[in-house]
């Protein structure tokens, strides 16, 4: 009787059985890349906004406190974006007649709001409270980055579930005396642990991972 | 449903490019009444979207839309985004106002709470108060003035009213008429009145349809000139209510009440050397009052004026109970209450003012005071004047002033034909109501939360009604209205409110007067002063009319008909049947037998030649021979919630039978009407979830609610204890203060964005309440005790529904708190299962609006909107404890006891209901929890429920006591 | 012998009668013809039952379809469900079908090792059968979630969350057992098969079917070196089944009986589900068994002899059930609790689905009694009618336990009743249509009888009969 299939086929079977798991595997792989990668995450991509804002130029050639502009970050859970007057409150004597700044003179000129891309956009359903992390010594900078450095703003964090986790299990890591929470250059130094702990004692800071912390 | 099964077929994108679809976007409000009603066909283009949307959600990489931030261009000083402002103002129904802090967001008002310097209030709130805040964002609210149905505008209305003055101006304003309800605001009454002195012939009508008539006319009979009557059962050992609810929100200041009376009950189970009060309650239909009493005696509504009678003292008591009742009332001179019903005929009202003075009872715990009213005239004779000069065609501009006369008038005075032959016909409402509908012009009225304006309280203090938003819909306030017939239309109502208290104001410092009194919500020392009565003329002997009896009472949960297109409170369970959607003719156990119809039976209902048609329910407890109606329903024109559910018993209510009539018949017509409960089993079933014993017997056996062989020890399981070394929040609810309003089911629901699912959802059992109130009878079905208890979430220390979470969506805080973690559920119902208390509540649809704009605004943003096929259920208000002890860490103190106060705590008028830190050995809740009459709900599983129950304890008459 | 020939020939010459497990004048050629036949005859001349059959079931499977979509764009909520009663016809199904998928690991699992011949005509079918029943059962876990598209959080996957599956939850603890158990039975089946399709490979007439059938034998050669891997291998399998047979269904008890609801929470479930579902798994390889025999003409390949012995496996299993049945209702009365006594009392006579479980009862306890008769045995109309009855009996079992338990358990306020919607029969119906569609392609187009086994059978009644001379 003829062969039905050609010798060829036996390493041809063998062949595949290898190439399945090794295609399952890129598959999973490329999904977990896929994402933790930017396309997902948005981590180092900054936004198009109405206006080019540069917190490079205002905090870090400036200098201007983070409360100058975020004024409720130590009293609210949402730290606030300046209305139009803030901007003005400058830009009607310098760079009165920058082009770039039109949009912020017809937004006063007009009444209607500017509209900011947001950045840092966590999930409707997690509620995250500012003042109580800058109460307990959380530096702006330790989950925004250094923003003085940023012509444009973008997120320098996943703000994944695990990313919240990793800090509430163990503020320790990252607690800074509050005098420096918003000393966006801030160092931790190389005894953070020992600083660390000492601080969370000191602050009565809770490592809180109830759901409810967030989620409710 | 038909027409879903023909559009699942479509694809979506074909969906999205219909005109329907265009329509339904654009349409603020899709759903229409039967979709409210059946939430299967709501708002089903969305939901395919979502469900396309979530669906793609399978595959994990989904990114999350865009989200735009839009800060002020000038942003308020006092606003900090993220915090709410909390502001007072006051709510009125039927004219008298109670006190309210409304919590705002960023300038939107999201939830109602008492306002604790109110007298009427203390803090506390009823059910129609905590929904009114949705009434505010209603979509079917007028929202522009029309003429003729046709869209016109505020000018046009001001050029035709000051045409129609300046017409009548010649004949001294003959043939204006102005018709408003009750009015107690001083401001509005001096318009009115100033309008009046310029217009000499023209004429001020007032119609309430559940209005005081009764008391109005009963103080006329018995003093010969109107006074108020306030009571202080904090001073009453002895209370008889005949047919009155005083504890329910029909009755004015029944907040106070409410408060007064159990405190004076918990104070008794608390230190056995303070006397409980005792309360007899005469009624012909259950009530919450009903339920409280110690002695129910049941009896027609009729019946009840025989009763009064029986208790004058001068004629010999007749019934045993009378003569018991009568005993009592003599050994507590001077510390007894006799109340009469509001829908009590006058001449009953007259003889209990004459028994409180023979008693002693009237300036000590029956307290007189000058009327609260601007204007007492008797209103039903008020409208029959207008009907009939309208019948005359001597009307010829009517300004109508709220309300809804072509709805609820008495049905004898035709009051439709008459007005349709008043030439000019104006009317302010809400809504584009039956009565807009026939009047050339209808003007938006604003929402108190829109208004600026002042109204009395129960005992006359008056409080300043404040806006916290501008008018959504372009709403006009009375105010204004008179100001355009007073010629000063350009005046706007804060203008002429402060105007008024300005000239009312002694002395320079009017400004900082008027700021706190804005501040605080109450204008100090307004409070009627006490007044001595005259003695007060006994009338002769009560006769009562023969044959079948139909009661009027305004619906438990939608009162007059004000408040039905409120879906909050349609959606509310009736505290005595937990119905809801519905109203129906209510029917005792034994007349239903006689007159051979059953619960579920349409009947048609007849008296004095009148007819209307709807559905029986058997009502244990209810007096025989005595058929009870509500009000509120068979709307027609009441927006998308209301129209067309139940019937309109003021279609059989006549100007001489305001409250109740005899000689009734009752017929039926079909069966099996289908009425959606959230409770089918009616008694405990040989259990006993709800405890109550006697004073007598707790002090014999104090432990009875908790006896030994119901006991579990506390180390009686395999797992080592959880210590809660920081918090341990826990919940005690006083079984014996409650008296069933429901007031926290609805705070709950404002609190908590739990949704409305229609009357379909609800009969298949899938209401949202996350706290329930359960209602159960006890004894003989004819004459049973009514137990109301509610029940949120046990936040059980060994939770079952924790360990059969599969995804551990449900899972225990170190606080002891029972966490359900919406965005981490994926509904397998597994927990609902295993609840022993059943008190997890599923969206087995999208039951949340996600397409109406304008209700988005009544949302609380500190709580999550859940989606479809989630779990949810009572949290303890974490959102309040988490931003408590966020502010305390942030002062770097400890959290106090009544820092957190969950909501059904807050709205609660008789304080039933403790939360607090069990860790705290002095907080409140933990001295209740150490009370012995403290057990929790099925104990015996060993579920160490957080939230516990204080048995309750009933006074009965010794003379009374059977067997 | 051809297939084709035996239209002419009677069914009582074709049964060897019950005590033989094959027909006479079989050889190894025979066997394979008669098997073979099956698949290999040409497509018209399939029995029109067959074509009926699979017409029906395919209308069942769109039922299905339309079922699911609408299920899915408007949610749980189209079911009867509500709260107190969460599940439904979901898991009453899902229960049901896992119990139906027991029979075959037994019989190729269990009876394997214990070495009882008369399995071998229907080890193969049955196993199929398993297959199918926990593909319809594996469909529920999922359908009856509220957000059905997150099914995946049960399963223990590293995620940005940080968060794992509540391992103490009876569901997570069935997503293994049923898992396992479809894989085991899978490769336990195709494993069977293999020779079979390198028999199939060489009788194939027409390429494309030798180059099919020839790479799912997998380069089957016959050896005598193939045949000793084989074995052991075979051999192995069925050690490793034979504990699913019990874990599966004791796992799917679990989910009751962890749970505290009066009717749910007993110790007595894991054992008598698991007799149940050996009952009813042998009730539907009878029900299916017996229509496919009569098609084919097989009756010399399962004879009187499978079908006895299986309706006393069936007698057997259902007084364990029935044994189940008692040791519940007494344990309700001596525990003496309130709750477990009332929840008998609900499920007699007090609650709203009292009928169901006396329909229960007199499905799975009185009727089956009939067969300790011989004469009912024999009787393969009577024993298909039991078959069918018994099905419908373990259906309402579960129906009992889950629904009726939650209609009324503890606080009497939240009471309530359940009424299934034309969806919840939809799906139930649907999956019923897949089962049988699969079954019917199975049967036509794989050998439902293990050849190579039977030709065991054949070579071992020669050789008794070598004995013999």
């Amino acid at each position: 009787m003829a062969q039905i299939f050609h010798r060829s086929s036996n390493s041809l079977a063998k062949v595949t059985i290898v190439a399945m798991l090794l295609i399952v595997g890129v598959v999973v792989l490329a999904a977990y890349k896929i994402n933790a990668g930017s396309f997902i995450t948005d981590v180092d991509v900054a936004p198009g906004q109405p206006v080019p804002f540069s917190h490079k130029h205002h905090v870090g050639d400036d200098g201007i406190d983070c409360r100058y502009c975020h004024t409720s970050v130590e009293t609210s859970s949402f730290a606030g974006i300046p209305p139009t007057e803030t901007c003005m409150g400058c830009h009607s004597q310098i760079w009165a007649n920058a082009e770039l700044l039109e949009p912020v003179r017809a937004s006063l000129r007009t009444g209607k709001s500017l509209e900011w891309a947001r950045v840092h956009d966590l999930p409707d359903f997690v509620y995250f409270n500012h003042s109580i992390h800058i109460n307990k010594g959380i530096g702006c900078s330790t989950c925004h980055g250094r923003v003085d450095q940023m012509p444009l703003t973008y997120k320098v964090n996943t703000l994944y579930m695990q990313w919240c986790i990793g800090c509430h299990r163990n503020p320790a890591q990252f607690v800074r005396p509050r005098d420096q929470v918003f000393n966006i250059a801030y160092q931790y130094p190389d005894n953070q642990l020992e600083l660390g702990i000492r601080l969370v004692k000191e602050y009565k800071i809770q490592s809180l991972t109830d759901c409810v912390t967030c989620h409710r | 449903m038909k027409h879903d099964k023909s559009l699942y077929w479509r694809s979506l994108d074909e969906l999205a490019s219909t005109d329907e679809f265009r329509a339904f976007v654009e349409d603020e409000f899709p759903n229409r009444t039967p979709d409210w009603n059946d939430p299967a066909s709501r708002r089903r283009f969305l939901r395919l979207m979502g469900a396309s949307i979530a669906l793609a959600g399978a595959s994990a990489c989904t990114k999350q839309p865009k989200e735009l931030i839009v800060p002020y261009v000038r942003q308020p000083e006092e606003m900090i985004p993220g915090k709410p402002l909390f502001y007072a103002t006051a709510m009125s129904v039927a004219g008298i106002a109670t006190g309210v802090l409304v919590e705002s967001h960023l300038g939107r008002p999201t939830k109602i709470e008492g306002n604790p310097e109110h007298p009427a209030s203390l803090g506390a709130t009823d059910a129609a108060i905590q929904a009114s805040v949705l009434t505010l964002y209603d979509p079917d609210r007028s929202q522009t003035v029309t003429r003729n149905g046709y869209i016109s505008g505020w000018g046009t209305f001001i050029a035709a009213l000051t045409g129609a003055r300046d017409a009548a101006k010649p004949k001294k304003g003959a043939g204006v008429r102005i018709l408003t309800g009750t009015v107690t605001s001083p401001t509005l009454a001096t318009q009115i009145q100033d309008f009046l002195t310029e217009f000499p012939e023209a004429r001020w009508h007032q119609y309430e349809p559940c209005g005081r008539h009764s008391a109005r006319a009963g103080a006329i009979l018995a003093f010969a000139k109107p006074m108020n009557t306030i009571y202080r059962f904090d001073r009453a050992d002895v209370i008889v209510s005949l047919d009155s609810d005083f504890l329910s929100s029909t009755t004015p200041g029944s907040l106070r009440y409410a408060r007064d009376y159990s405190a004076r009950r918990r104070a008794a189970a608390e230190t056995p050397d303070r006397t409980p009060p005792r309360l007899y309650v005469a009624e012909n239909t259950p009530s919450v009052t009903g339920s409280m009493a110690d002695h129910r005696f049941r009896m027609t509504a009729g019946g009840v004026a025989e009763f009064a009678s029986s208790i004058r003292g001068d004629t010999g008591a007749t019934s045993p109970e009378a003569r018991a009742v009568l005993k009592d009332l003599q050994a507590h001179r001077g510390a007894g209450i006799v109340i009469a019903g509001e829908y009590q005929p006058p001449s009953v009202h007259a003889v209990v003012h004459a028994i409180n003075q023979t008693l002693g009872n009237a300036g000590k715990t029956v307290v007189y005071t000058g009327p609260i009213e601007a204007n007492p005239v008797d209103q039903i004779a008020s409208l029959a004047e207008l009907v009939k000069d309208m019948r005359d065609g001597a009307v010829e501009t009517l300004l109508i002033l709220g309300g809804n006369p072509v709805y609820d008038a008495p049905a004898d005075l035709n009051f439709l034909d008459a007005l349709k032959k008043v030439k000019l016909r104006a009317h302010l409402g809400l809504y584009s109501n039956e009565t807009a509908a026939w009047c050339h012009f209808h003007i938006p009225e604003a929402h108190y939360l829109e208004s600026w304006s002042d109204a009395r309280a129960y005992d006359g203090t008056v409080g300043i009604v404040q806006p916290l938003i501008m008018p959504l819909y372009g709403g006009k306030t009375p105010h204004e209205v008179m100001n355009v017939l007073n010629d000063a239309a350009d005046q706007s109502a804060h203008d002429t409110v402060q105007g008024y208290w300005q000239a009312q104001h002694r002395g320079t410092d009017f400004d900082d007067f008027w700021q706190i009194t804005l501040h605080d919500g109450v204008m100090a020392g307004t409070a009627l002063p006490e007044k001595a009565p005259p003695s007060a003329k006994m009338p002769e002997q009560l006769a009562n009319g023969a044959g079948l009896e139909i009661v009027f009472r305004p619906d438990p949960s939608v009162g007059d008909g004000a408040l039905s297109n409120n879906a909050w409170l349609q959606e509310m369970p009736k505290p005595q049947n937990k119905m809801t959607w519905d109203n129906a003719v209510w029917i005792s156990p034994k007349s239903a037998e006689h007159y051979g119809v059953t619960t579920g039976d349409v009947v048609e209902i007849e008296l004095g030649g009148r007819k209307v048609g709807g559905p029986v329910w058997i009502m244990p407890g209810q007096a025989d021979e005595s058929l009870t109606v509500h009000f509120g329903y068979g709307r027609t024109r009441a927006g998308k919630v209301a129209d067309g559910i139940g019937f309109d018993a003021y279609a059989v209510r006549t100007a001489n039978t305001l409250w109740q009539g005899t000689g009734a018949s009752i017929a039926r017509k079909a069966r099996d009407y289908k009425f959606a409960t959230t409770q089918h089993t009616q008694t405990m079933e040989e259990r006993d979830p709800f405890r109550a014993a006697t004073y007598a017997e707790f002090h014999k056996t104090p432990d009875f609610a908790r006896p030994e062989e119901k006991r579990v020890p506390n180390d009686l399981t395999l797992f080592p204890q959880w210590e809660y070394k920081q918090h341990k929040w826990g919940m005690s609810i006083d079984l014996n203060s409650c008296v069933g309003c429901h007031a926290c089911t609805i705070a709950c629901q404002s609190e908590n964005n739990i949704p409305v699912v229609g009357k379909e959802e609800v009969a298949k059992g899938r209401h949202m309440n996350w706290l329930r109130v359960d209602r159960y009878f006890k004894g003989p079905l004819e004459d049973p005790e009514l137990y109301f208890q509610p029940v949120p979430c046990m936040h059980c220390e060994n939770a079952l529904c924790e360990l059969v979470c599969p995804v551990a969506a449900t899972v225990h805080s170190a606080e002891g708190l029972n966490e359900m973690v919406y965005n981490r559920c994926v509904g397998t119902r597994y927990c609902s299962n295993n609840c022993p208390y059943k008190v997890r509540r599923f969206n087995f649809f999208l039951y949340a609006d996600w397409d109406t704009q304008s209700l988005f605004g009544v949302r609380n943003p500190d709580v999550s909107v859940r989606s479809r096929g989630v779990m949810e259920k009572c949290s303890y208000c974490v959102q309040r404890i988490n931003s408590a002890k966020i502010e305390a860490e942030k002062q770097d103190r400890p959290v106090k006891d009544g820092d957190i106060v969950t909501a059904c705590q807050q709205a609660c008028p008789a304080e039933a209901i403790v939360f607090g830190d069990l860790n705290d050995p002095n907080s409140r809740v933990a001295k209740l929890k150490r009370q012995q009459r403290d057990y929790s709900l099925l104990e015996e599983l060993n579920t160490r429920p957080r939230t516990t129950y204080l048995a309750r304890l009933r006074n009965p008459n010794p003379d009374l006591e059977k067997g | 012998m051809k297939p084709e020939d035996q239209e002419s020939t009677s069914v009582a010459t074709l049964d060897p009668g019950p005590d033989k497990v094959i027909g006479p004048g079989h050889d190894y050629g025979t066997v394979t013809d008669e098997i073979g036949g099956v698949v290999f005859r040409p497509f018209l001349k399939t029995p029109p039952q067959m074509f009926i059959g699979f017409a029906c079931a395919f209308l069942l499977v769109n039922l299905l379809m339309i079922a699911v979509t609408w299920l899915f764009v408007r949610g749980v909520g189209v079911w009867g469900i509500a709260i107190p009663v969460a599940w439904g016809f979901a898991i009453v199904n899902f229960v049901w079908w896992i119990g139906i998928g027991h029979a075959g690991t037994l019989i190729s699992a269990i009876l394997l090792l214990l070495k009882q011949d008369w399995r071998t005509s229907i080890n193969r079918f049955s196993e199929a059968m398993t297959l199918f029943a926990v593909a319809c059962a594996g469909m529920f876990p999922i359908l009856h979630l509220g957000r059905p598209w997150l099914a995946y959080w049960l399963l223990p996957y590293p995620n940005t969350m940080w968060l794992w599956p509540q391992p103490r939850s009876p569901l997570i603890w069935d997503v293994f057992a049923v898992s396992t158990y479809a894989t085991v039975s899978f490769i336990f089946w195709f494993t069977g098969l293999i020779p079979d399709f390198a028999t199939m490979r060489d009788k194939a007439g027409n390429p494309v079917a030798q180059k099919i059938f020839g790479m799912l034998a997998m380069g089957w050669r016959n050896s005598a070196r193939h045949w000793a891997r084989y074995q052991k291998a075979y051999l192995l399998l069925a050690g490793l089944s034979t504990p699913l047979v019990v874990s599966v269904h004791s796992v799917v008890s679990f989910d009751f009986a962890v749970a505290i609801l009066p009717g749910w929470h007993t110790t007595i479930f894991p054992p008598y589900f698991v007799a149940g579902a050996i009952y009813s798994g042998f009730a539907m390889v009878l029900t299916l068994a017996i229509p496919v025999r009569r098609w084919y003409h097989l009756e010399d390949l399962i004879t009187m002899r499978h079908i006895e012995c299986m309706s006393k496996v069936m007698l057997g299993t259902g007084l364990i059930v029935a044994y189940g049945y008692a040791m519940e209702a007494f344990m309700a009365w001596y525990s003496g609790g309130q709750y477990e006594r009332y929840a008998f009392v609900n499920r007699m006579w007090a609650g709203g689905y009292w009928w169901t479980y006396w329909i229960l009862i007199l499905c799975n306890i009185v009727i089956p009694q009939l067969l300790w008769s011989r004469r009912v045995r024999m009787s393969v109309p009577a024993v298909f009618v039991i078959a069918l009855v018994v099905n419908v009996g373990m259906w309402l079992e579960r129906f009992v336990i889950v629904v009726t338990s939650l209609t009324r358990d503890f606080v009497p306020s939240s009471w309530g009743m359940y009424y299934p919607t034309v969806w919840d029969w939809s799906t139930y119906l649907g999956t019923i249509g897949v089962f049988l569609a699969l079954m019917f392609l199975f049967i036509r187009g794989l050998p439902a009888i293990s050849i190579f086994e039977m030709r065991e059978v054949v070579h071992e009644g020669e050789a008794t009969h070598a004995h013999g001379d």
